[in-house]
Parts: structure tokens; C-alpha cells; sequence
């Protein structure tokens, strides 16, 4: 049962990439077909990083603890997205220049935002593995996992910065990962007055 | 009791909006094919324009094709994303379509569309579009300097700058609704930048009488500035002393002065102006000072700070 139900969430997580192919095969993309492509693939990386951080209040709401198996995929998902998004700007923007890179992620709020958030999720990306976990030891490996946090508060703000004038799509992002992150929260407190009761 | 007190309307009574709506195009559309019968030109979009051909202004870069130029628009008066204004702008009515030119001036008239494009023959001039947020293009305009028309209505000694003034009316403009911008759209240009050869009244893309999403049916066009300068849908071109507040320095002055020179050594706050991507291409190419046209316009901007006066 849950095999069937990885390898669905696997295709459909796929299903944004797919989209974007047809479409180019389609000369669905418009004018710009890079802009297209390049603010699609960020978008997906964001709706990853959210559905990543959903897991966990989700399977307490819906008394579904198994939905943990799938967050592992949903995070790679998330990184996987967010190495795609980064192409275009390495490659078709700035053709690997690295010093004009390093300039702009200096100078940049908004690059300097997304750099950042792609750079903290690699180690995460890296650390996947059940190996890597019985490495670091379950303890460090979480510590270490923490680091989704900073990683999405940055990936809105980078998306929040680029906007140049309607912010309604970058706020609904920041609105969601307010609650997902209020949620944590809340639960902290929520631990740290039931220790201080006993 | 008189029954069609206001509280007893029936709300099927109410004519519903889009019927309404519809009413009123059908009246205005049939109005229009009367003047039609003896009207010697014509402002539908699509309709070929006789022009003197192109100008000497023109660059000889190749033009970007049509369907890009209609399909990926700055037009928040109908939606903030770049498709639609192809899709929504059909609910913009041109014709009749009146311009008001007021202010400091010896002459203050109302001109229809019509007279307007018979004010100065109309020319081709292809000219290169930079945007703010980073994309260009290269458009084949048909129009007539603004120049022809500032000396027509003769400025007074106080004419300092000219502010030109969107159609409001969220029915035909559905984004105006919406509070991401200070409607009406408002933009202005010194009275020397305004009576510059290049500062193009535009009237028509490609040969033929303007697409409503690019700004039918007149629209400035200021090439050695960022695409915002270059306001669409005019009703109103007053002319004034003090320099007027535009929509996007009202929106934030920090990002976006009234100049609005393309500059590649001046950043946006949040992005480079150095390099740009011209529709169609793959790699950005290096943004040119004033947008390639520093020959003929830098001269307006002598002794100026351009960092202060961006």
C-alpha cells in the first residue's frame, strides 16, 4: 500500500516538469520563455518546501503518522526544484561567471535570499539518506534538519523581494509558511508549560 | 403606495451587469458603424495606416514578431501578469475615443482620435523597448512626433513639463479595481524630453492601428526610457510648471524616479540594470546607456547627477 502510494506521490511530483515540457513543446511558454521557466520551477520549489513542513501537522490532525515515509521525497522534490530554478540564472543570465555571480549574491537582497536557501537545503539533500542518518546519529541529523526553517523563511523572502509591485501570490507563500511555522511553535510552548505544570 | 419605491424592486428586476454592460458596447458599437459610413478613417485595431514610411530614427535591428509584442504586456489596468492584457483588453472601447489638452498652453482643445492622426503624417519608426524589470524588445511603432502637437497648442512661458493622464473606468479597465497601482495612471516628461524628435505619439504597431493591450489608440512612446515612461490609453495631456508626482514614483519613489533614463550603471534597488533579455534571444545582452539612444538624448541631461536624477 504505501509503495503504491510513494510511487504516485514520485510521478505527480514530477507532473510540474512535465508541464513545462509539453508546454515548450507546445510553444506554450509566451514571449519569454525563460522568465516562464525559470518562475515556474521556483514556485514549485516553494509548494515542495511548504508540502514538506505540512507532513508533520498533517499527520497529527489526520492520525495518519505513515505520512512521514513520504517527506523524505517531498524535501528532495523541494531541493530538486530549487537546483532547477537556479539553472537558468547560472547558466542563461550569467553563463558561470563567478565573479559577477559572487558580486550579485552580495548586492542582492533578493539573490542573496535564494542563494541562500538553495545552499541551505544541499546539506539536507545530502544527508537524505537512511545511511547518512545512522551516521550522524538521529539526534544531529534532526538539529541538523532544523535548517528547513531558515531555508523556506529565505525562499519567501526572495520571492517577496523580486515582486515589483503586486505582492498578493509572494504573501499567500509567506501566509502559509506563518502558519506552518506558528504551528512549531505554538507545540514548543505548548511542551514547555505542561514540563513547567509537573 | 407607488410600487417602484426603491424597497420594492424585485431583484429580478434589476438589469444584471454584464447585460447592462453589453447594452451599452452594442449602443456604442452601433453608433460607431453609422459614423463609419462617413468617417474617413477608421481606429479599429487591425486596420492597415497609411504611412510616409520609415523614419531615418528607425534602428535596422530586426523586429520583434507581432504575436510576442501582443502577447506579453505591461498593462496593469487589465491584470498584473504579462498575459492578461492580450486576454482582457478587449473590454477597452477606442472609438470614440477624445484626448483633452490643457494646462499651460494658448491653445486648449479636445481632439477626437481621428483628428490626432491626421495632425502630422504618420511614420514608421522602429525603435528598441527596455523594460525596468530586465526584457526588451524591438517594436515597429506608427506614429507622429509629440512635437507636432505641443506646437500646435503653443505653450505658455510656464509650461515646465507635460503630464499625460490612462483613461479611468474599471468597467472597460477591470484591473483598475484592483489597488496595486494609484489610478489613473499618470506620467509626465520635462517639456524639452517631450519635444524631442524621438518622443513618439503612437498610433499603430506593424502598419496597422494599435492592439487595445498595447495601448490603443494612442500611446507616448519614449525610447531612451524605461517602458513604464511610455503611458497608454491617453484622455489627457495637460501642461504645467511643477513636476508632476507619476503613478510609479508614487508607488515607490526609491525604486523609480521621474526620469526614468535606462542606465545600466544604475541599478534598480533590488536588481541590475546591466544586462537585459531581448525577446527571442537566449542570453541577456548588455544594456546600452539610454538605451542605445545617448547620441540624441544625452544632451538633455548635461551637467545633471544621474545617480540623483534617476
Amino acid at each position: 500500500m504505501l509503495g503504491w502510494v510513494k510511487a504516485v506521490v514520485f510521478f505527480l511530483s514530477l507532473a510540474p516538469l512535465a508541464r513545462l515540457g509539453w508546454l515548450g513543446v507546445h510553444g506554450g511558454l509566451g514571449a519569454n520563455p525563460i522568465e516562464f521557466i525559470t518562475h515556474s520551477l521556483g514556485t514549485w520549489t516553494l509548494v515542495f518546501l511548504l508540502l514538506t513542513l505540512a507532513i508533520t501537522p498533517l499527520r497529527r490532525w489526520l492520525h495518519v503518522p505513515a505520512l512521514v515515509r513520504l517527506r523524505r521525497m517531498l524535501g528532495l522534490y523541494a531541493f530538486f526544484y530549487a537546483a532547477l530554478h537556479f539553472v537558468p540564472y547560472l547558466w542563461l543570465d550569467q553563463f558561470f561567471d563567478w565573479a559577477a555571480i559572487a558580486k550579485d549574491v552580495v548586492k542582492r537582497p533578493f539573490i542573496t535570499a535564494g542563494f541562500a536557501a538553495l545552499l541551505l537545503l544541499a546539506p539536507l539533500a545530502a544527508t537524505s539518506t537512511t545511511g547518512m542518518i545512522r551516521r550522524l546519529g538521529a539526534k544531529r541529523w534532526q538539529r541538523l534538519h532544523y535548517l528547513i526553517y531558515p531555508a523556506a523563511i529565505v525562499a519567501v523572502l526572495h520571492y517577496l523581494w523580486l515582486v515589483k509591485q503586486d505582492l498578493t501570490q509572494p504573501l499567500f507563500y509567506a501566509a502559509a509558511l506563518a502558519i506552518l511555522l506558528g504551528y512549531r511553535v505554538a507545540g514548543h510552548f505548548r511542551r514547555r508549560w505542561r514540563s513547567a505544570d509537573t | 403606495m407607488p410600487t417602484n419605491a426603491p424597497g420594492n424592486i424585485q431583484p429580478s428586476e434589476i438589469t444584471p451587469r454584464a447585460v447592462y454592460l453589453q447594452r451599452r458596447r452594442f449602443l456604442q458599437v452601433a453608433a460607431l458603424s453609422a459614423a463609419a459610413g462617413w468617417l474617413p478613417l477608421s481606429a479599429e485595431a487591425g486596420v492597415k495606416l497609411t504611412t510616409t514610411g520609415k523614419s531615418p530614427l528607425s534602428t535596422s535591428e530586426p523586429p520583434t514578431p507581432l504575436k510576442e509584442i501582443t502577447h506579453y504586456n505591461n498593462f496593469y489596468e487589465f491584470g498584473v501578469d504579462k498575459f492578461s492584457p492580450a486576454q482582457r483588453a478587449g473590454s477597452l472601447i477606442t472609438h470614440p475615443w477624445n484626448v483633452a489638452v490643457e494646462g499651460e498652453i494658448r491653445r486648449p482643445n479636445v481632439y477626437s482620435i481621428e483628428t490626432l492622426m491626421k495632425l502630422a503624417p504618420l511614420e514608421d519608426r522602429i525603435y528598441r523597448l527596455r523594460c525596468v524589470e530586465g526584457w526588451s524588445m524591438v517594436i515597429p511603432w506608427v506614429g507622429f512626433p509629440l512635437n507636432a502637437l505641443i506646437r500646435q497648442v503653443e505653450p505658455t512661458g510656464n509650461a515646465k513639463f507635460v503630464e499625460f493622464t490612462t483613461l479611468y473606468d474599471p468597467e472597460q479597465m477591470p484591473g483598475q479595481r484592483s489597488p496595486v497601482l494609484s489610478w489613473p495612471y499618470v506620467e509626465a516628461l520635462r517639456l524639452d524630453e517631450a519635444m524631442h524628435p524621438l518622443t513618439l505619439l503612437a498610433v499603430g504597431l506593424y502598419g496597422e492601428v494599435l492592439p487595445n493591450q498595447n495601448g490603443a489608440p494612442l500611446r507616448l512612446v519614449t525610447p531612451w526610457k524605461y517602458g513604464f515612461k511610455s503611458i497608454k490609453s491617453i484622455v489627457n495631456i495637460r501642461f504645467v510648471e511643477h513636476r508632476p508626482t507619476t503613478t510609479w514614483m508614487k508607488a515607490s519613489s526609491r525604486e523609480y524616479g521621474f526620469y526614468a533614463n535606462v542606465n545600466l550603471h544604475i541599478d534598480h534597488p533590488r536588481w541590475s540594470q546591466a544586462k537585459e533579455r531581448r525577446i527571442g534571444e537566449f542570453f541577456k545582452r548588455d544594456t546600452l546607456l539610454f538605451n542605445g539612444y545617448a547620441e540624441q538624448v544625452a544632451s538633455l541631461y548635461r551637467g545633471m547627477d544621474l545617480k540623483k536624477h534617476f
